[in-house]
């Protein structure tokens, strides 16, 4: 019951965002907002930057490649230095270069995996500033992503796609700091803690027993982590430490806060293309596979783990608890960290190493088919766009007609290139996997053997190469195999699919646009919603049952879930 | 110079709709190209050949690699696979073979008609000359007379003469060719019938009209379309994708200590793969063209025929594709103090000796209305034939000079002749214009009786085809050379959306560059040499085998029958086109959810016999299973070839109703029918083996 109504809640608010964050963005990248005038001319004029200089795809993706180069370098370096540098109180010694590389990648990439635990660690300038930074830039790229693709279908015959230093700083000032600010409060207000004064011992007087208890620069970190669908925390427990998430309104506040950017891209996408239904479309196709994977969850986690069960431990209650806390249940804790593999975010409130193979299922079926439901801040947008490009090629072409997505037709140009970013994702996932289960540095960091172990294994690479960063804790990742190859994952998962998205853009921006007629393909109807979800599903389904076969289905099958 | 010339026989639409293409006339399925295909399967089991279709190659380097793996570790199960991994490439060579099958067999038939003849050269100082035509040059001057063939494509700079073009229109009745004018060329292949014609040779050696057809039908020089470029990328795409899939699986199968051989594998890939658009792609494009072929209509280029499909706007002629070539009387209207008996009996003498099929319609309608038959004249009369000039036709007959014509005209005769014109005349005149008609005055000397009112004849049902053309999003445009008043009744009654009255070459151009700046591509019909400009413009521009060389050379099709509604049904076939692909790459990739729940069970049943559970067709064992797969997906390509040479039915209606149809039929159809065909192939399967 309490249920239900925090998923009725979790629905309203995300309407109310849909509408509303939606036409905000809009406005952000239509310049039809300037309340930051003063500090926007002020970061342009010190960066030397034209704020009304258009530059074509080609341009715009350099800015974009140079900009997370440097990115990466910078992170890469304070991480090695941290240890002379300020804002030590525990006096941590630099991080080792392997774990280094990997971590920088995975900030600047959205991704956020963490081979590392963050409280012992991390000095606090490298929570705040390395990371942290990252945390509001790498969306705002995503977005920059988003919006080009969105630009290349709604612009005519245009050599430009707008300007990406613009759209990264107004992305940054308008959207991720006030939203995280806002937030950021919140967060304190329960309860979460914000100090640089360094852990704290504590001494029982009673038993002399002693603890110290790590804190630092958290709840504001906690806002732009789930805002920015990053999912990078300050502690190693991440959404399920009292500090991060103390309370059932931050833990509801964190699953708004990773859907509500996502799903308002759908409207932003509607309103700047000119038809509101077509972003509606892609919202209930998003919406559709994201009650899949929670359906799937929420029953495999209530049915509890059979290895408690043969225990003759009753579950009928409670469902499958291990690995949960008992201040959210199972039902919370799958819908947060079903929010969170479908976001991109890859924060958990819950051990998914835990989870049911049902649940685990659910939870990485979210990040196969794409992270398009609703998907990464941009990332996701742009990605689902580029499964309707296909939809619309292949059921297009049943009507008779060269494919048109809202007018642009899509040749063999948009095909190559769509297909290619889509191929990118499950050629990593599998070859990557396919050597860690082959060579012994890949098999010696699963903890578990057999099916469970091979889903550790599956499971890294899926999160890395979809840049979510949720992991299933058997796996140590923290080895010189796993640090470089799960950078490269992720680094072959965010840009060689932002490269050809923007290189799509750029040739569709160029396109006129065919009028609409009764014989054009309808890209705003149900039919269509229809299709996309069956391109998502085909195409994630077909790539990884065989893989998903021999992980999570082998089990659900030996434990009679079905 | 004797002008014994032959009125070319007008011909009704159905007539032309009924009557097979002159290079067609063979069955799709002839035993002759069925067995030949069969041979030319073979010959196409060739590195070289299989490389430009990247899933049938996939299959094809499979099938080398199973074989060598068969003899190195022989079962019966490895060599089924192997046999049926070959057979998959047979019939996709087998289906490109049939849909050239046709084709090669019509190109065969017009080389024989290519026959080495004999041409008369006209050398500079008057003398002939005798060479062979295959050595004539553009520009060479040769002599026909009757029974001659014509040896190249040329133009007629001298006489007239009836010529039979059947042996390239497969029409028998000749048709006039003269010199200047839009009637002036001829085509090599063709026969003279009467007369002496002088004709400049406009082809270049090797590239007459017969060269191009022999070509086309050929496929020699065919190209891929760009949507089937696309196509053929996004197959690719889909290829690549499951290479890792099944590579993957061998480590994924040894990390689960259950090793999965080669064979099993690469039937794996070549399930998945999408093996039954890549085999059957190129046969839908080759029997695309055929099916043009088939309609008479010559495309020059695969790329037309599918941007036929595109097509959003036609501009249609009004006279043979709109309206019946003629009009006829409808109306009788006497004027001032006439009655309508006197304007009948006025109107028939003055048509009387008027031979046109307008003067007949006048003498038909009197009868009609008022029961006057043709009565002989046996007094003294003459018959005033109509001039440019008059712009009036009639009779001269007992010192009465009886008159019709276009109402100034006739009107300012008139006034000449010090009549009055009577006060309703012109508000008459105005009235029939306004309804579409075209009124003629009759008059009896000074004095106007009335006025006939010819009416433009409105084909039959196509006022519903263009309906339907709506429906399907795509917008006609009438294009006359009438007055506007005129043109909007008529596409008012014809139902068409847009029309454009006193047509030149200039606004019919501007029009098409117009809809093209919306961004929509535009058909048209044309044959005049005015019409060349806009033939070029227009996306898909049909040019009428009876018009000039020049526009047959701006358009991107030759209509051998001339026949303008024929732009519709080259529509209909490049959608048919377009929608077979989709529907067939549709059904290739449905199938594979069946494909897996067949094979992966199989696979690693051994280790984890839990997973039998996904066994949900319930096959017999993991080599049962495996090969019906193999079998099914090898035999789908068979069932399937009728249904890619034909193409997918399209039946003109809006985008999303054909859509929701074709999803239904081959998307959900095409993941339900492996379940059941597998099982069924299982069971047969398995029944062998016991036996």
């Amino acid at each position: 019951m309490q249920f239900t109504l925090t998923i009725s809640t979790l629905c309203i608010i995300l309407i109310f965002t849909w509408r509303f964050l939606g036409s905000y963005i809009t406005a952000v990248y239509t310049n039809k907002i300037n309340y930051l005038r003063a500090a926007e001319r002020l970061i342009f004029k010190a960066l030397n930057i034209d704020q009304f200089g258009e530059q074509s795809w080609q341009r715009y993706t350099l800015s974009l490649v140079v900009f997370s180069i440097v990115s990466i370098f910078i992170t890469y370096a304070l991480l090695r230095l941290q240890g002379g540098l300020f804002l030590n109180p525990q006096h941590l010694a630099g991080v080792t270069p392997a774990l280094s590389f990997n971590t920088a990648v995975s900030f600047v990439t959205n991704t956020n995996w963490q081979n590392y635990a963050g409280e012992t660690t991390m000095s606090y300038l490298s929570q705040m500033v390395s990371l942290s930074v990252q945390q509001f830039v790498s969306p705002a790229v995503g977005m920059c992503v988003a919006v080009v693709l969105i630009r290349g279908i709604a612009r005519r015959e245009s050599k430009t796609v707008g300007n990406f230093w613009v759209d990264l700083v107004r992305g940054v000032l308008y959207i991720f700091l006030p939203l995280a600010i806002v937030s950021g409060i919140i967060f304190v207000s329960q309860g979460a803690v914000q100090t640089l004064a360094g852990p704290i011992l504590i001494k029982n007087s009673l038993t002399h027993f002693s603890q110290t208890i790590p804190r630092g620069p958290v709840a504001f970190m906690e806002a732009i982590k789930e805002l920015g669908t990053n999912g990078g925390g300050f502690f190693n427990a991440n959404g399920s430490h009292p500090f991060e998430n103390p309370t059932g309104t931050t833990n509801l506040l964190s699953i708004v806060l990773m859907l509500s950017i996502p799903v308002a891209l759908t409207y932003t996408f509607g309103k700047m293309v000119g038809n509101i239904k077509q972003g509606f479309i892609l919202l209930l196709t998003m919406a559709i596979l994201f009650a899949g994977c929670l359906g799937l969850a929420l029953y495999g986690e209530s049915h509890g783990s059979i290895a408690i069960s043969s225990s003759h431990v009753s579950q009928t209650i409670s469902g499958n608890m291990e690995g949960k806390e008992v201040r959210f249940g199972t039902s919370n804790s799958a819908l947060y960290n079903i929010a969170s593999t479908q976001t991109s975010t890859g924060s958990v409130n819950s051990a998914n190493d835990s989870y049911t193979p049902l649940g685990t299922t659910a939870l990485i079926s979210g990040m196969m088919l794409g992270e398009v439901s609703p998907g990464g801040v941009g990332s996701g947008l742009y990605t689902i766009l580029l499964f309707a490009i296909i939809a619309v090629f292949i059921a297009g072409l049943m009507v008779g007609r060269t494919p048109e997505l809202l007018g642009k037709k899509i040749q063999a140009k948009e095909v190559k290139l769509a297909g290619l970013a889509i191929l990118i994702m499950p050629i990593t996932v599998l070859v990557f996997t396919g050597i860690a289960v082959a060579i012994h540095a890949g098999q010696s960091g699963a903890f578990n053997r057999g099916p469970q172990g091979f889903t550790e294994i599956l499971y890294a690479y899926t999160s890395q190469a979809n840049n979510n960063g949720s992991a299933l804790a058997g796996l140590n990742g923290n080895t010189d195999f796993y640090n470089i190859t799960g950078a490269i994952a992720m680094m072959l998962g965010r840009f060689a699919v932002i490269l050809p998205t923007t290189a799509l853009a750029g040739s569709l921006a160029l396109k006129k646009t065919v009028p609409n007629s009764l014989g054009t393909f309808k890209t705003d109807n149900l039919l269509f919603g229809g299709l996309l979800t069956g391109t998502i599903v085909l195409v994630g389904g077909l790539t990884f049952f065989p893989a998903l076969a021999l992980g999570p289905i082998v089990q659900s099958l030996s434990h009679k879930v079905f | 110079m004797k002008t014994n010339v032959i009125t070319p026989p007008s011909e009704s639409n159905a007539q032309i709709q009924s009557r097979k293409g002159i290079i067609g006339g063979t069955n799709l399925f002839d035993r002759k190209i069925i067995l030949s295909s069969l041979k030319t399967s073979v010959f196409k089991l060739d590195f070289r050949v299989q490389i430009k279709n990247p899933v049938m190659f996939v299959v094809l380097v499979g099938t080398v690699i199973t074989f060598v793996e068969s003899i190195a570790h022989p079962s019966l199960f490895t060599w089924t696979i192997t046999g049926w991994l070959l057979l998959t490439v047979l019939f996709a060579n087998f289906a490109e073979a049939l849909a050239e099958g046709r084709g090669k067999a019509q190109a065969q038939a017009l080389r024989k008609m290519r026959s080495e003849t004999d041409a008369r050269r006209m050398l500079p100082n008057g003398t002939e000359e005798s060479v062979p035509a295959s050595q004539l040059l553009k520009g060479d001057i040769v002599i026909c007379e009757a029974h001659d063939i014509i040896p190249s494509d040329g133009e007629i700079i001298e006489g007239v003469a009836s010529v039979d073009e059947s042996a390239i229109t497969g029409e028998s009745a000749p048709v006039i060719r003269e010199s200047g004018g839009d009637r002036s060329a001829v085509t090599g292949g063709t026969r003279v019938l009467s007369d002496r014609i002088v004709i400049k040779i406009t082809a270049e050696k090797g590239h007459t009209f017969l060269d191009k057809m022999i070509n086309l039908v050929e496929g020699a020089n065919r190209q891929k379309t760009p949507n089937e470029i696309a196509l053929t990328i996004l197959l690719a795409v889909l290829t690549i994708i499951f290479l890792p899939v099944v590579v993957s699986l061998e480590p994924f199968g040894l990390y689960a200590h259950s090793a999965v051989s080669i064979t099993i594998l690469i039937a794996l890939l070549v399930c998945l793969i999408p093996t039954t658009i890549g085999a059957l792609l190129s046969a839908i494009g080759i029997a695309g063209i055929d099916r043009l072929v088939q309609r008479n209509v010559l495309a020059m280029s695969g790329r037309a025929v599918e941007a036929a499909g595109d097509v959003q706007t036609l501009l249609l002629d009004k006279t043979g594709t709109i309206t019946l070539g003629n009009r006829m009387a409808s109306q009788l209207i006497p004027v001032g103090n006439h009655n309508e008996l006197e304007l009948a009996e006025v109107a028939q003498l003055a048509s009387l000796a008027d031979e046109t099929p307008e003067g007949r319609s006048i003498v038909i309608l009197a009868k009609q209305l008022h029961n006057l038959r043709e009565r002989n004249i046996n007094k003294d009369h003459t018959f005033v034939p109509f001039s440019a000039m008059t712009r009036m036709s009639g009779l001269d007959i007992d010192g009465k000079q009886l008159r019709k014509g276009a109402a100034q005209a006739t009107k300012d005769w008139c006034v000449e002749l010090g009549g009055i014109i009577p006060p309703n005349l012109d508000a008459v005149v105005e009235r029939i214009s306004k309804q579409g008609g075209t009124p003629l005055v009759v008059a009896d000397g000074p004095d106007i009786l009335g006025v006939i009112g010819l009416k433009d004849v409105v084909k039959e049902g196509i006022k519903e085809r263009f309906d339907q053309l709506r429906a399907a999003g795509i917008k006609t445009i009438m294009i006359t050379g009438d007055n506007p008043l005129t043109a909007a009744a008529i596409a008012q009654e014809a139902g068409i959306d847009e029309y454009l009255a006193e047509a030149t070459p200039e606004t019919k151009m501007n029009l098409i560059k117009s809809e093209q700046a919306e961004g929509k591509l535009v058909a048209m019909t044309g044959d005049g040499t005015n019409d060349a400009p806009a033939l070029a413009q227009a996306d898909v521009g049909v040019a009428m085998n009876s018009g000039t060389n020049a526009a047959k050379e701006a358009g991107n099709m030759v209509d051998l029958d001339s026949n303008p509604t024929k732009l519709i049904e080259v529509v209909t076939v490049g959608k048919q086109m377009l929608i077979t692909r989709g529907a067939l790459t549709t059904f290739s990739i449905a199938n594979d959810a069946a494909k897996y729940f067949a094979i992966i069970p199989a696979l690693f049943s051994k280790t984890y016999p839990d997973l039998n559970g996904l066994n949900i067709m319930r096959l017999h064992s993991p080599q049962s299973a495996i090969t019906s797969a193999v079998i099914f997906n090898a035999l789908v390509i068979v069932a399937l070839i009728p249904l890619a040479l034909k193409g997918v039915k399209w039946r003109a209606s809006s985008a999303t109703s054909t859509l929701r149809r074709n999803v239904f039929i081959y998307g959900i159809g095409g993941f339900i029918t492996p379940f059941i065909f597998i099982k069924l192939i299982d069971l047969v399967v398995t029944g062998i083996g016991r036996i």
